[in-house]
């Protein structure tokens, strides 16, 4: 019939010859670039804030709150802390900052996260950019190659991050002492602290490999009551991952800033009691 | 009762090439995009092709994309958009197009054919088939899909790189492998069929990089990518990249897993 307007490019994707003839690479009219934009834009704020403050190496203790950063610190070049994370396996020789000893943890959970990697994938891969928005790349493999196929090892970070969050933990109870080490008392930063232990161990309960593990993995629920009522649970919570995703990372950088206002000098912690 | 004229682009061609045609047509209060599209047949356009049938989201014939989205004619209120927004109608735009609004959805019927079907158990007759609700509760939003396809088309892996097509099942059908693989009769393991690793293998799972345009599409509201394909994603990686549970295979103490 060819009403035809338009000349059929046939370059691929939307443009394929056999599609309808439409050169443009997307026809939507909402604002679709501003989850994209925004998603980017708040995780490079992150990657910033968090390099600046893993090199630099000083003001991450201020009796008795510990920088999540540098917890658990792990080279002799820590600052000592009063039954703090002070764990010197690393000994002498280690000359950087012991923040990149533990970060990597985090960061590699945080990095193979199935809500992270959409958001990045999307924020700034464009691949795609937002749904029927053509993505600008050639070829398309997706995860099944050499490196995107590594994301697989999302539940081995997941494993590692559980042993972190309980380290965080630990630290929150020591944040119940005074700057003279002494029981009972609470500060603004304990509550800044216990914030942020309740978004991190959400967010790590909320993640995909552990839904699949404590229950998702079986094929009889009716078999398994008590793995059924767990992946129920876990399930509620997977289902605001990427809202604690933020909050949770939101949360972790804000415990560290507090500490960094501390520890330099900025301002002394309230105490409440 | 009110009612205004609205401007609309609709796509009119064939294989051989076609462009947007410009329209002013009536409106009415409470229309769907579908009643306006079949105004124009009835009034300025008696040939143009549209494929419809029940116009009340249930059949998943009438897919099309409004305004660049992937959604359904007779689901769209007119009412979402204002009186003075163009509104264009495309025909899918990850389908060979055959006529106007009517694509060739073939694609998908051919990855349905891809799936090897439910395996019946062995030692149970039709009709002897107990299962518990909270057993095939997931299985059941599955099964609430109506085969649109907005789902197919919208997903990038096959949109925007035609190639992909023969590797990738697409999430309408990974989809499908995950409510087997989670259904509590099927005896596909016991066959030596393990749709854990065949996801991956066979149906291109790998490919999908879990943006989540499929689940955003889906006019059942079906969480496709969240209880269907990263669920498969962890199944594959049980199978595949999970040294403990592979040892424990290999030494035949951990069965599939319940
Ligand atoms: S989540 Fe996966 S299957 Fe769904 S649209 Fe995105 S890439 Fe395609
Ligand atoms: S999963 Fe949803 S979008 Fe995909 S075909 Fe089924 S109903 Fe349509
Ligand atoms: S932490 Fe996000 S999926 Fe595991
Ligand atoms: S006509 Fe049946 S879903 Fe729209």
């Amino acid at each position: 019939m060819a009403t035809g307007t338009e000349p059929h490019l046939n370059s691929g994707g939307v443009r394929n010859g056999t599609r309808a003839a439409i050169t443009a690479p997307h026809l939507r009219t909402d604002r679709w670039w501003l989850a994209p934009a925004a998603t980017a834009a708040g995780l490079l704020a992150f990657v910033v804030y968090s390099t600046w403050r893993a090199f630099s190496n000083s003001h991450y203790y201020a009796a008795p709150y510990v920088s999540p950063f540098y917890s658990p610190c792990l080279a002799e070049n820590c600052v000592p802390m009063r039954n703090g994370p002070n764990w010197e396996i690393f000994g002498s020789w280690w000359g950087l900052s012991p923040a990149l000893l533990v970060l990597i943890f985090p960061l590699g959970f945080r990095l193979t996260c199935y809500y992270y990697r959409k958001a990045y994938y999307r924020g700034f891969w464009a691949s795609p950019p937002a749904c029927a928005v053509a993505e600008p790349h050639k070829k398309y493999s997706g995860e099944t190659r050499f490196p995107l196929i590594f994301q697989n090892i999302h539940r081995y970070f997941f494993y590692a991050a559980v042993p972190v969050a309980g380290i965080l933990t630990y630290d929150t109870v020591l944040a119940f002492r005074n700057e003279d080490y002494e029981w009972g008392h609470m500060g603004l930063g304990t509550l800044v602290f216990l914030v942020n232990i309740v978004l991190i161990w959400a967010y790590t309960a909320s993640c995909h490999s552990c839904r699949h593990i404590v229950g998702g993995k079986l094929k009889h629920f009716s078999k398994h009551p008590v793995r059924y009522r767990a992946w129920q649970l876990v399930g509620r919570l997977n289902a605001r991952h990427m809202q604690l995703a933020w909050a949770s990372l939101v949360s972790v950088a804000l415990a560290d800033f507090y500490v960094y206002l501390v520890a330099s000098g900025v301002f002394d912690d309230p105490t409440f009691f | 009762m009110s009612s205004y004229e609205a401007r609309f682009k609709v796509w009119r061609g064939d294989v051989g090439g076609g462009g947007l045609k410009d329209f002013g047509v009536e409106v009415n209060d409470g229309e769907v995009v579908l009643d306006i599209i079949h105004r124009l047949q009835a009034t300025q356009a008696p040939d143009l092709a549209v494929r419809w049938n029940c116009k009340a989201g249930k059949c998943g014939s009438c897919s099309a994309e409004i305004n660049g989205r992937p959604r359904l004619l007779c689901m769209t209120r007119m009412s979402v958009f204002t009186r003075e927004e163009t509104i264009t109608v495309t025909p899918l735009r990850a389908f060979p197009v055959i006529r106007d609004l009517v694509t060739d959805v073939g694609f998908n019927y051919t990855k349905a054919r891809e799936v090897p079907a439910f395996v019946p158990p062995d030692k149970l007759a039709a009709g002897e088939y107990r299962m518990t609700q909270e057993d095939v509760d997931r299985s059941q939003e599955f099964r609430k899909c109506i085969e649109c396809f907005l789902c197919q088309d919208t997903c990038h892996v096959v949109r925007d790189h035609e190639e992909n097509k023969t590797a990738f099942a697409g999430p309408r059908f990974l989809m499908r492998v995950a409510e087997l693989d989670m259904h509590p009769l099927d005896a596909a393991d016991e066959s030596g069929l393990d749709r854990k690793k065949t996801a991956q293998d066979e149906h291109g799972l790998g490919y999908c990089n879990i943006t989540k345009c499929c689940t955003e599409v889906c006019p059942e509201g079906i969480k496709i990518t969240d209880n269907a394909l990263i669920p498969l994603k962890e199944r594959a990686v049980d199978r595949k990249y999970d040294p403990l549970v592979w040892l424990g295979s290999k030494i035949g103490r951990r069965s599939s897993g319940g």
